[in-house]
């Protein structure tokens, strides 16, 4: 069974962080991470920008284009696309085609870091 | 990280919500700091016992005024700590106190607490070290040394800052929209000052004052989470990280200034870059374009250059023109005349500037923009006369010699045109003018 892993933090205890203290939580990871390549049964990971550089679009019969994050709580996060968009006008116009005559919820965010899967070698 | 690291982190990104909650209970800069102060000595001792609280900001806020109010009762402000008890059962109090503190309470709290270091009768260094200390939480030794100046000098400057905004009349209603709009403006140009104080250091002193540039961009971020619908927070986000970015790259290792033009653009922080792109392209969408936007953009497009001879010059002119237009000032326009002359060469750009003579005769920047432009078309004696001009203006040792170097190419080869314009173009000092 693949596991997506969501890694939720508080965002304004993470941006306090200096730069040695931001990579030494990453090196803590890594030292699991790496085994569980070697293994490879590491998929693709990645990092978001901060939440600040998020734009939610919200389906409906007119969508609408939020500033900010994702915020309600009535609606669960159920999966995710990784989409490779030129601008931000091209990311909320994809998210309007997919989410076409549903009432789904798309938050938007720019990829700060992204990891591919590493093969095993 | 250790538990206490973590706390610490988190007792530091609790506290502009926290004061300034505290503040609106007590309306006392004073008493909120202190009840600050308290609830995190408590958390200090209770969290590594009890484990984290679910939400710290919330459990900071009521054990701050339960402890500010008993010091209220007793009629004195240094009271003991409260037994355990009156804080006990903090899982429900927590929960209730949570849901009063949402986030629009928390936006115009934090907000408040930012306006009040803005008092328009503090100078722009006291607004700067009263924010560091009130909202940011800075101790005086830390401000004092970014400062360069002895703890007792800042001791009294925070002081005195505070004396002054204790008696000014800042409203505790929820602001309407347009006050609102009107505090965020000065609290953006204060957190625009505060990065500018940190940036504009030069040589040995530089290394101490990167936590103003950094602390800059914390509040930015923290304005812009508050208020993610505002484009010139935005902008003022995307600047401030465009231009941080650039940090690695600024200085030798002697200290001295390494122009936008010289500097090695792999050292540049290209993270800090891919946000501020992002988040320039969240502010166009609003076609509400404003004076940080503008900046952010010619910042942008810089940062977008990976090699100086790629740089869009004609797109850094037309946005100093928008800029002109926005917020006009013989700054923008010499800033503008170092664009012109990349893009239609240094005749064109000398014509833009000598009008501006009269009004930027003291202005350190204008004789070095003119000596560069007067050396590239070959008129090496007027070019000496001005930068002679220049190192007489110069604030700083580095910026001095700088303009000696120019001299010295002068003397060596004044017979070669040089390329190079003596204009640290990126340079946020040169704008800080403007806002």
């Amino acid at each position: 069974m693949l596991y997506a892993f969501l890694c939720c933090h508080d965002e304004a205890v993470v941006n306090s962080w200096t730069k040695e203290e931001d990579d030494a939580v990453l090196a803590k990871r890594a030292k699991v991470t790496d085994k569980l390549a070697a293994q490879g049964k590491l998929g693709p990971a990645l990092r978001l920008m901060p939440t600040t550089a998020a734009t939610t679009v919200r389906m409906g019969r007119d969508p609408v284009v939020l500033d900010g994050p994702f915020a309600e709580t009535k609606e669960a996060l159920l999966g995710f696309y990784l989409i490779d968009c030129d601008s931000l006008e091209e990311a909320i116009e994809t998210a309007k085609q997919i989410g076409r005559d549903e009432k789904v919820v798309f938050e938007i965010r720019p990829v700060k870091l992204y990891l591919p899967k590493r093969e095993v070698s | 990280m250790t538990a206490v690291a973590w706390i610490d982190s988190v007792l530091q990104s609790a506290r502009p919500q926290a004061v300034g909650a505290l503040l609106r209970y007590f309306r006392d800069l004073d008493r909120a700091e202190e009840a600050f102060q308290e609830a995190c000595l408590r958390a200090l001792k209770n969290w590594p016992v009890n484990g984290p609280p679910r939400d710290p900001t919330a459990w900071l806020v009521l054990v701050g005024r339960n402890v500010g109010l008993d010091d209220v009762r007793r009629g004195k402000k240094s009271a003991p700590l409260p037994a355990d008890d009156v804080i006990s059962d903090l899982d429900d109090a927590e929960a209730d106190v949570a849901e009063r503190l949402d986030n629009s309470h928390y936006r115009d709290d934090v907000l408040r607490l930012l306006f009040i270091c803005c008092h328009p009768d503090l100078p722009a260094v006291q607004q700067i070290a009263l924010a560091l200390r009130v909202v940011s939480g800075l101790t005086v030794k830390e401000i004092a040394r970014a400062f360069l100046v002895s703890e007792s000098a800042m001791e009294q400057r925070i002081t005195r800052a505070k004396s002054r905004v204790a008696h000014a009349d800042v409203p505790f209603e929820t602001p309407g929209a347009a006050e609102r709009g009107e505090r965020l403006g000065a609290v953006a140009a204060m957190i625009y000052l505060l990065f500018n104080e940190g940036y504009s250091a030069s040589g040995g002193e530089a290394h101490m004052r990167v936590p103003l540039c950094e602390e800059a961009i914390r509040l930015s971020r923290l304005l812009l989470t508050l208020f993610p619908g505002e484009p010139e927070i935005m902008g003022l986000t995307a600047l401030v990280l465009f231009q941080h970015a650039r940090a690695p790259a600024r200085l030798d290792a002697d200290g001295a200034i390494i122009l936008l033009d010289d500097q090695d653009r792999n050292l540049w922080n290209r993270d800090m870059i891919a946000e501020g792109h992002a988040l320039i392209e969240k502010a166009a969408r609003h076609r509400r374009p404003g004076p940080y936007q503008v900046q952010a953009a010619i910042a942008g497009v810089h940062a977008h250059a990976r090699r100086t001879e790629d740089t869009a010059w004609s797109e850094i002119d037309q946005l100093y023109a928008a800029l002109e237009r926005l917020q006009p000032s013989p700054v923008v326009t010499l800033n503008r005349a170092v664009a012109v002359s990349k893009a239609q060469g240094a005749a064109a750009a000398l014509a833009m500037i000598e009008p501006l003579a009269a009004q930027l005769g003291a202005y350190f920047h204008f004789f070095g923009v003119k000596g560069g432009l007067l050396m590239q078309l070959g008129r090496a004696e007027e070019a000496r006369v001005a930068f002679d001009q220049a190192i007489a203006l110069a604030r700083t040792p580095a910026e001095a010699a700088h303009i000696r170097l120019h001299l010295d190419r002068l003397m060596k080869d004044g017979q070669t045109p040089e390329k190079k314009i003596s204009q640290d173009v990126g340079s946020p000092k040169a704008r800080s003018s403007l806002v």
